[in-house]
């Protein structure tokens, strides 16, 4: 699996609170039974009109980066992982919010899609320097658990260190669980459900 | 310090801790629909695994599945190859499937508990949102990514963090016109959308007690609206006579003994929750939303405030533009063109009961499209067999058959751009009906003076 250390880049400006799972990809394009193709379909009714026409001015036009910086509570309602899947195949790797949903955190954390949920102050301070300045450059140190922007200052960000680990030494909680399959078995033969 | 039931279900599940890390949670019922689990299967496969405990797995087709023609081919290819996938899935590994047509097919939320898979006290996950659903019945159920349906695939654990955890008490009496809909839009709106981000909800006091379980389902199903991770009811007679000769619920003296087991599953007098929220049941009258989020609430008879628990202004007016409304307004009176009933949160006998109980001799409006989709084929059985279908049909209605439907349109049921829908489902996002719809979230007493007179109501006591 991808690993995560340092994320640097210009930053997408969404600046749209509780931005739900069908923004991000819209149900019509969960029929596929594969996990390839939906970064095409990321945040697709905002970006084209229903004859497939673009929308002149939507939410993402000209902007370019691996970091999406988002309203309040990111990714609610639909569990649907293709939201994850749709913004890490269109090259995303880090949602900065002030609020995650908790369904889409766990999605993101298992598809190396960094979650980075600061104070709604913070926030509020870089919306207003990436609104005025959008070429400015965001790095986020996941070792050091920090944020820093020029002009804004430097934010600390949560993760546990299971997870932490697991993102930048690559590994996945399927490969945990699987390794630790005695500790399942013992429990089963205790506990009837 | 007591234990909160949560805990109590919480810590019997618990199979590891991983220090500054998740908890290995062990799962006891795994509900499997087509659109979440195809990848999953697939990634095990691409292992070498099968699925490690295929008698804890149910698996039905609900979102692809069109309501009209059920006996014929799905005609969209997308939507019928995602269903045959699932057929196939399951028959590799061995997992009890209600393809579309069966006795047992509807609803994956309707289905679990109808069937008597869903107990109390269990661990209930799914790839869907409204697996919360199931905490009606006194169980910790939440909703999962389709790397997690892998997860409990491969060994039947999930790695979760603990959540912190909330206690919504509602005591009181409801009015004669506020259902269970009614009350969690009204929580809702209380809380905004995501009022409990992070915590898991237990539903207290004399409104929920009184609650049948139809009702239960429909609140806890709309936990995830207000961000929880599930909400859960202590479970009591209710919930044992439900549950009691169902299909795969234990029965005779393994019933006697389980039920002797789900009865000490109480939150203990002195458990402290993180946050607790108190209502008065007189405070609640019929609600519709009138935005873009299930927070988006009012009742029938208010106007649309000036703002939203947890919705800025600029997203507030996005709100507004694209349901064509502006603060201030009335909701009672507004022109509607499609009712929809049915979903995982109203599509269960009770809800056609009550939605034809309100209709009362009275006619289906001329200029209103109307679908009433039973949540599975159990319930469509009975709205045959308790004479809800005939009556219904006389009044100008349709029936159609079990599915997700209109909820989230991935079939061909999809609310025109611009159109105002009644819906008795669980979101108005932006789209969620059909692109450009216009989604008005209401229980099925509103949805029924609006599918007879055309317009938003407050609906007649009966």
């Amino acid at each position: 699996m991808e690993k995560i250390d340092i994320i640097e880049s210009t930053a997408i400006l969404v600046p749209v609170d509780n931005i739900d799972t069908d923004q991000i990809i819209p149900a019509r394009f969960l029929k596929t039974t594969s996990r390839e193709g939906f970064g095409e379909k990321l945040f697709y009714d905002w970006r084209f009109k229903a004859d497939g026409t673009p929308v002149a001015g939507h939410p993402l036009e000209g902007q370019k980066g691996v970091i999406l910086v988002a309203g309040n509570n990111f990714g609610c309602g639909s569990s649907r992982e293709h939201a994850a899947w749709a913004l890490h195949d269109a090259g995303i790797r880090a949602v900065v919010s002030s609020s995650f949903a908790d369904i889409f955190r766990n999605n993101a954390l298992n598809n190396c899609l960094l979650p980075v949920q600061v104070t709604e102050e913070y926030l509020a301070r870089l919306t207003t320097v990436l609104k005025t300045a959008p070429g400015t450059v965001v790095r986020i140190d996941l070792g050091a658990q920090t944020l820093s922007v020029p002009g804004v200052g430097e934010a600390g960000f949560g993760i546990n260190g299971y997870k932490k680990e697991c993102l930048m030494k690559g590994y996945s909680d399927i490969d945990y669980l699987l390794a630790d399959k005695d500790s399942i078995l013992r429990y089963e033969a205790t506990h009837r459900n | 310090m007591g234990k909160t039931l949560f805990d109590k279900i919480w810590e019997s599940h618990v199979v590891k801790h991983i220090p500054d890390g998740p908890d290995v949670l062990y799962i006891d019922r795994h509900l499997v629909h087509e659109v979440t689990s195809p990848q999953a299967f697939s990634a095990l496969k691409a292992k070498g695994l099968k699925v490690f405990r295929p008698e804890k797995t149910f698996a039905t087709c609900d979102h692809n599945v069109p309501t009209l023609g059920q006996d014929r081919p799905i005609a969209d290819e997308s939507s019928r190859k995602a269903v045959e996938q699932l057929a196939v899935n399951t028959a590799e590994n061995s997992i009890m499937y209600f393809p579309l047509g069966d006795p047992g097919n509807g609803i994956v939320h309707v289905v679990g508990p109808e069937q008597g898979i869903v107990l109390c006290g269990q661990t209930v996950v799914c790839g869907d949102s409204h697996t919360a659903t199931h905490g009606a019945f006194g169980n910790i159920a939440f909703g999962i990514g389709t790397s997690e349906v892998e997860m409990v695939m491969a060994v039947q654990c999930l790695l979760q963090s603990k959540p912190r955890q909330a206690r919504i008490t509602v005591n009181g009496k409801l009015a004669v016109n506020v259902t269970p809909k009614d009350v969690i839009l009204y929580i809702i709106s209380r809380l905004g959308t995501d009022g409990c981000t992070g915590h898991f909800v237990e539903y207290a006091g004399e409104v929920f007690r009184d609650m049948s379980m139809e009702g239960r389902m429909t609140v806890c199903n709309m936990s995830i609206e207000m961000g929880a991770k599930g909400g859960i009811v202590a479970p009591d007679e209710t919930t044992f006579r439900y549950i009691k000769g169902r299909r795969f619920a234990p029965s005779g003296e393994a019933f006697d003994a389980s039920v002797a087991k789900w009865k000490t599953l109480k939150t203990d007098s002195d458990a402290v929750f993180d946050k607790e929220y108190e209502f008065d049941a007189a405070d609640i009258r019929p609600m519709v939303t009138y935005g873009t989020n299930p927070g988006m609430g009012v009742p029938v008879d208010g106007v649309i405030p000036d703002s939203a628990a947890g919705c800025d202004e600029a997203t507030f007016d996005k709100a507004m533009a694209y349901m064509g409304f502006r603060r201030g307004e009335q909701m009672a009176g507004k022109k509607i063109d499609y009712v929809f009933v049915g979903s995982c949160t109203n599509g269960r006998i009770e809800d056609f009961r009550v939605f034809a109980k309100a209709v009362n001799g009275r006619k289906k409006a001329d200029d209103v499209i109307v679908w009433l989709v039973p949540g599975s084929k159990e319930v469509e059985a009975k709205i045959e067999s308790e004479g809800i279908g005939d009556a219904l049909r006389a009044a100008g209605f349709e029936i159609r058959q079990p599915g997700c439907s209109a909820c989230l349109a991935m079939n061909a049921d999809k609310i025109p751009a611009g159109k105002y829908a009644v819906s008795t489902s669980n979101r108005n996002f932006e789209g969620r009906q059909g692109y450009g719809a216009r989604t008005i979230l209401a229980g099925p007493l509103v949805a029924a003076e609006a599918a007879v007179t055309g317009r938003i109501g407050v609906p007649s006591v009966i």
